[in-house]
């Protein structure tokens, strides 16, 4: 059975690591793209009583977050190599395929993490500091919080998946980068549409579901 | 490394050439890249490819590197079967200096050069690193990042990745390109050096000085391959050895002097005093003309062997290729 090198696999984490640190571009786009996600469950915070919150997933808007965050490192991995000519020697060496693979996959999902659980303590934070009182609670309940803290990596995972896929066909970053947010949109759809679902009010007379307001309100507007 | 390559290694390397090809072609859809190329390079020795813009030399470098399939043919590269399930043990054993140095810009040097050890994972890297370093002259720019070096210290830097690994093979593709005189002649010591250390080098240059200066053998390429050998055979092969004889005024009557000689093939007049003579051997035409020329009563100013160089064979292959318009 073939195995893994974790030095040359710890090779490429490590360089990948080091250029996303010192690219004056990566991070401040990866903090900025999921803004929209975060900016929801804040203004929803502050804006509903603890009553309606209590009755739905709104936290799980979040998620949308880990699947939007890695298309840009995703993205630039091989069709950025391949533009910057740096491709060809790692190529050269002993690496395998996997191997690249893999290490590309970490160096894009430990920053996706770190950026996303980020994110979730700055909406914790902002909900803490600005919400009503009794708001907090009725917004971070345990299931949800631990299945966000549960489905990011998973689904941070299947977007570098689907953004190195189509890296490795591509050879312009930028045209890689664009394709990948077009491919996870379907799982952020699928991710919205969970959370619409699970927002359903569960007695006649609970008032209108957060979420579809402000659907609503984005769709007419 | 798994058991299976050593298997693999030790079978194919005890009498292996160090590289060698077999009727190899590689074909890009209707674009044929090179074809029926065939050759094989002894261990130690430095084997030039040579070729004009588009005749394939780069793209050989890249099948033989594992970095692309051939279409036809087989080959073996560190005394290794080219084949798909070899890749990595063929990769462990030789090197690419890629024509383009390919660095991390934003990483330091020592920063790239300590990616790609722990990518060959060469033991005690920082002893590696730092001879690397010091054989291009570069020890002091260790810590600037490669974003910040002219081309020619990048080309350096790839140079250094390229010895890391301390390879069997070397595969230098273009690798004085944009290289300062000076730098340009630590390049050829260095490879001077790799040569009396047993490494095997493979360079693609377009600087025809340069192969005739470090290259063994030779091979011109225009997608076939249209000659091999060493330069001095090259020249021989394509070009008949001549004496030129200048006089200091016109002979009366050249024929009469030339003709008669049983060393001399043939002669022509190149100039009002100059004559070309063609011979079989000018260590035995040159005293025997120099004694006619003398007994005609005339004033010899030089009687010299004319020398070719391989651009004269490089340039007379590539014309004969457009002439037939390959």
């Amino acid at each position: 059975m073939m195995s893994l090198s974790r030095r040359r696999v710890g090779a490429i984490l490590r360089k990948e690591l080091r250029e996303y640190r010192r690219s004056r571009s990566i991070v401040p786009t990866m903090g900025a793209v999921p803004l929209l996600f975060v900016l929801v469950p804040l203004i929803e915070s502050t804006t509903q009583t603890a009553s309606t919150l209590r009755q739905y997933p709104l936290l799980l808007y979040l998620l949308g977050v880990p699947a939007i965050v890695p298309v840009v490192l995703a993205g630039y991995a091989v069709a950025g190599e391949r533009q910057q000519g740096t491709l060809e020697p790692v190529l050269t060496t002993p690496i395998r395929s996997q191997e690249l693979v893999l290490a590309k996959t970490l160096a894009a999902l430990v920053p996706s993490l770190a950026i996303s659980y980020a994110w979730y303590g700055v909406v914790a934070a902002g909900v803490a500091l600005l919400a009503r009182p009794g708001v907090p609670s009725a917004l971070l309940r345990a299931p949800e919080v631990v299945a966000l803290l549960l489905f990011t990596p998973l689904l941070a995972s299947w977007s570098i998946w689907i953004g190195i896929a189509i890296s490795s066909r591509l050879n312009d970053a930028r045209a890689a980068q664009q394709l990948g947010s077009l491919a996870s949109l379907p799982t952020i759809a699928v991710t919205i549409l969970i959370v619409a679902a699970s927002s359903r009010p569960r007695s006649p007379s609970s008032s209108p579901s957060p979420c579809c307001s402000w659907t609503g309100s984005a769709g007419g507007s | 490394m798994s058991e299976g390559d050593e298997v693999i290694v030790s079978a194919a390397e005890s009498s292996a050439p160090a590289l060698s090809a077999e009727r190899l072609s590689k074909r890009f859809g209707d674009r044929m890249a090179f074809d029926d190329v065939s050759f094989a390079v002894g261990h130690g020795e430095v084997f030039g490819f040579l070729g004009p813009n588009g005749a394939g030399k780069t793209t050989i470098v890249r099948t033989l590197g594992t970095l692309i399939a051939p279409t036809a043919g087989a080959a073996t590269v560190a005394g290794i079967p080219l084949t798909p399930e070899n890749g990595v043990a063929i990769r462990r054993r030789i090197a690419i200096m890629p024509e383009s140095p390919g660095l991390y810009l934003r990483l330091s040097v020592t920063e790239n050069l300590e990616c790609f050890a722990d990518l060959y994972e060469v033991p005690d890297a920082t002893a590696r690193i730092d001879r690397a370093l010091r054989a291009v002259n570069l020890l002091d720019r260790a810590h600037d990042t490669c974003g910040s070096l002219s081309k020619g210290f990048r080309q350096r830097v790839a140079l250094a990745r390229a010895l890391i690994s301390d390879p069997q093979v070397l595969f230098l593709d273009e690798p004085t390109a944009g290289l300062d005189p000076a730098a340009t002649r630590d390049v050829h010591e260095l490879i001077d050096g790799l040569r009396r250390r047993g490494v095997t080098v493979f360079l693609t240059t377009h600087r025809l000085e340069e192969a005739e200066r470090l290259c063994d053998r030779v091979v011109i390429l225009n997608t076939t391959l249209r000659a091999i050998g060493r330069p001095s055979e090259l020249r021989e092969q394509l070009f008949a050895r001549t004496l030129e004889v200048r006089t200091r005024a016109v002979l009366p009557e050249p024929g009469a002097v030339f003709a008669g000689l049983p060393a001399v093939e043939g002669w022509l007049q190149d100039g009002p005093a100059t004559y070309v003579l063609t011979v079989a051997d000018p260590t035995v035409a040159a005293p025997a003309v120099t004694r006619a020329l003398v007994a005609a009563g005339a004033d010899v100013l030089s009687i010299a062997e004319a020398r070719h160089s391989l651009q004269d064979v490089y340039l007379e292959l590539v014309d004969e290729d457009r002439g037939v318009g390959r």
